[in-house]
């Protein structure tokens, strides 16, 4: 796994660190609760920075190492934010067969970015994901909750212009 | 009381194609003709026929109505079910005759050799109404077996069932309850493993989508079995309507003495909780899996101990894979005697497989365990489209391997994949044409098993990258032979020393590939050929000077001017600044673009 260094500058607002700890103090002390509590957490900020790991290992008793762990072993936790849209593209078998590897490089190419980066406006960010399920619709990609299927390169374009 | 039903999916596949909106639209429309009182509409689990989404069936006459569009919606609200005139225009081809007559469902190509048993009521059932699972013979079979049946005896009907586990390796399950059973401790644990991880397999998913109460159900049952009062759904968080149907069950069943304290007050409680994962692909196995509910990172522990003895939070535990559960109450409703008529010697009942990849019918199938890899192609999945030739079928995921057309008519169970050099998996089978190049498909898995691979074992954490590296080399054309050698070589290794499955079982989609399709490699390595044309260093693109009518496209589409030629001349590509993009062969009107 790689090592996902935060970099940009955190901004949590007294709300949402309240609302941590409401979700920290619920949960803390049924057994196995840390990923729970990181996943809430990465639900309240969108991603799971140093500073809400340190509220999280503070208020648990959980060395905060041993949350960094757990936070860089599992790919769904983020250290650092996602763009307001965030496209996954399926890189399971099913898709892949059917070009989803094209769709994956053209997306690079047209956002300039490679996957795992958010483009320099905060606006989209891309990856690849294993197997959303929807196989019988391949090759599929995904922007936030919305599922793109039976994909060609060519529709690429479109899709993007719609979240212009 | 209604006169009709519209049964429409809410399975991932067709909430994908949007029935979402056609549901919406179509309870708006039945409001708009006055029909609310007379026609239900029900959101159901996955039909299975996911390449036909959005599906919806209209009861009783159960037409099958595909790829529904929005628009359509009116059409059919107004003649079908106001007039009772089935609109055949937009009715699943297959099902309409030539002299016009509608088959039923049930008889044709997808569904006709299909036996449900864990996919009973997907497609059939509201997942969110625990009144229609009750309906099915829903927690019958767990009251029967807490006011009628001891624990052990309970485990003699798994046993003599024949039941093996669907999660890949098919260790039979009474055995793993028996075990579990006989170890005393003062607490025990059911899981549920619902981290259904392997690429192109979505079953088990469309369980919890379409039936969610059936795995609730089952793991009481287990837990009655083995003497364990606490459940856990170790679920991944990519399925989040598996995840939402799964809490409303839950709670329903709560809601209904069917989890908690006295269960039919037979003095047996059983609770169930649910954990999200958050995509690792370790967490599949059984260890890993525990490690990652009791909250740390998701690696997995050497064996012995084994779970069964020593499991989540040092207990022992059982760990059942969803579509294993699935099949639980039925046997308990209709005896071992009737799960294990069906299927091979070894292998018994049905097994779901997630049909995909160069297929025309993907979807979900249940089968019997037995029958071959052509009637699933050829028959349920209605060949491969194109006219293209069948190459290869990939069971098994990144554990798999690539089975040849000449194992066409091979019986599909446990026993035969492995003879074969695959192995069953969790029931991912992804078709591949003659545009697919194994070596890539090799590489392709190398790349997730090292993407995936948790790095706590030398053998997996560096075999895998090794392997890859030397793959990498084959497809950029500078492999040599000492490296098929080299490859074998690490995969035994990796076979022997790693301490999980993610590890052992890495070398298998190389190995089969080579065991299977060594010229492929040789085209490779001694031509500097990709004969399916895939992997990019070895190809190049040419134009046909006799096609190419000189219209100048390709030319200002290549975006490094590799492409060169006067306007109604032929063009022609400069090899050496080619960055093989393939743009312009994409642009190309007249087709005379080509690789080789």
């Amino acid at each position: 796994m790689l090592s996902k260094k935060p970099t940009v500058q955190f901004n949590g607002t007294k709300e949402q660190e309240k609302e941590l700890l409401a979700v920290i103090h619920e949960l803390k002390d049924e057994k196995g609760a840390l990923m729970p509590i990181m996943q809430k957490a990465q639900d309240i900020y969108g991603y799971l920075p140093y500073e809400v790991q340190k509220i999280i290992a503070c208020e648990t008793g959980i060395p905060l190492e041993k949350i960094y762990g757990v936070a860089t072993f599992y790919s769904q936790f983020n250290l650092s934010p996602k763009g307001r849209y965030r496209i996954s593209v399926c890189l399971g078998t099913a898709c892949y067969v059917k070009g989803s590897g094209d769709i994956y490089n053209k997306l690079m190419e047209k956002l300039g970015i490679v996957g795992g980066e958010c483009t320099p406006d905060g606006k989209f960010s891309l990856d690849a994901c294993r197997c959303v399920g929807a196989c019988g619709l391949a090759p599929v990609m995904m922007i936030n909750d919305e599922v793109y299927g039976r994909l060609t390169v060519d529709d690429i374009d479109d899709i993007l212009a719609k979240y212009e | 009381m209604y006169r009709s039903h519209v049964l429409v999916c809410g399975g991932t596949g067709c909430t994908s194609s949007g029935s979402q909106k056609i549901r919406e639209r179509l309870e708006e429309e039945i409001k708009r003709n006055g029909l609310e009182e007379e026609v239900g509409v029900v959101k159901t689990g996955c039909f299975g026929l996911c390449a036909l989404g959005p599906i919806m069936i209209v009861y009783p006459e159960g037409s099958f109505y595909a790829m529904v569009k929005e628009e359509d919606i009116p059409e059919i609200v107004s003649e079908h079910l106001l007039k009772g005139r089935v609109v055949k225009r937009l009715l699943y081809d297959e099902t309409v005759k030539a002299n016009d007559e509608i088959l039923p469902l049930q008889e044709t190509q997808f569904y006709k050799k299909q036996h449900r048993v864990a996919l009973r009521n997907c497609g059939v059932i509201n997942p969110e109404n625990i009144e229609e699972y009750i309906g099915t013979r829903g927690y019958e079979a767990l009251g029967t077996v807490l006011t009628t049946t001891k624990p052990e005896d309970v485990i003699k009907i798994i046993l003599d069932s024949g039941l093996r586990g669907r999660g890949g390796a098919g260790f039979p399950t009474g055995l793993k309850w028996k075990f579990a059973a006989a170890n005393q401790a003062d607490q025990k644990y059911v899981c549920c493993n619902a981290d259904e991880g392997d690429p192109g397999a979505f079953m088990d998913r469309s369980v919890l989508e379409g039936d969610p109460h059936v795995v609730l159900e089952a793991m009481a049952i287990a837990g009655y079995a083995i003497g364990a009062s606490q459940g856990y759904i170790y679920v991944r968080a990519e399925y989040p309507i598996a995840v939402e149907r799964l809490n409303i069950a839950i709670d329903q069943a709560r809601e209904y003495g069917l989890l908690g304290k006295n269960i039919f007050d037979s003095g047996f409680d059983f609770d169930i909780e649910l954990r999200l994962g958050a995509g690792a692909f370790v967490c599949g196995e059984e260890t890993a899996l525990m490690t990652s509910i009791e909250g740390n990172r998701g690696e997995p522990r050497p064996r012995p101990p084994f779970p069964a003895l020593k499991g989540l939070f040092q207990k022992p535990t059982i760990l059942n894979n969803v579509e294993t559960l699935a099949n639980i109450p039925q046997i308990i409703l209709n005896g071992a005697d009737w799960f294990a008529s069906m299927g091979t010697e070894k292998s018994k009942g049905t097994k779901v497989f997630a049909l995909g990849g160069k297929v025309k019918n993907t979807g979900l199938v249940e089968i019997p365990m037995g029958t071959t890899l052509r009637e699933i192609v050829e028959e349920i999945g209605g060949g491969i489209p194109g006219g293209k030739k069948f190459k290869a079928a990939q069971t098994g995921g990144p554990s798999g391997g690539c089975i040849p057309a000449e194992h066409f008519d091979v019986p599909i169970d446990y026993d035969n994949l492995i003879a074969i050099g695959s192995m069953m998996g969790s029931g991912g089978l992804i078709v591949m044409d003659e545009d697919t190049c194994m070596v890539d498909i090799a590489k392709f898995f190398l790349e997730f098993t090292v993407d995936e691979s948790c790095g706590k074992c030398t053998p997996c954490r560096i075999g895998t990258r090794r392997m890859l590296e030397i793959l990498e080399k084959i497809t950029n054309g500078q492999g040599t032979m000492e490296d098929l050698d080299k490859l074998e070589d690490l995969a035994a290794h990796l076979r022997s020393n790693s301490l999980c499955a993610l590890g052992q079982t890495a070398p298998n989609p190389v190995l089969s590939t080579l065991r299977y399709f060594k010229d492929e490699y040789i085209a490779h390595i001694v031509d500097k050929k990709c004969p399916a044309g895939v992997c990019k260093a070895l190809l190049s693109y040419k134009i046909d000077a006799d096609k190419c009518k000189g219209c100048t496209l390709c030319a200002r589409t290549c975006p490094n001017d590799a492409i060169t030629g006067s306007v109604r001349e032929p063009h022609v590509i400069n090899q050496d600044k080619c960055v093989k993009c393939g743009a312009c062969m994409e642009k190309c009107r007249f087709g005379a673009i080509y690789k080789e």
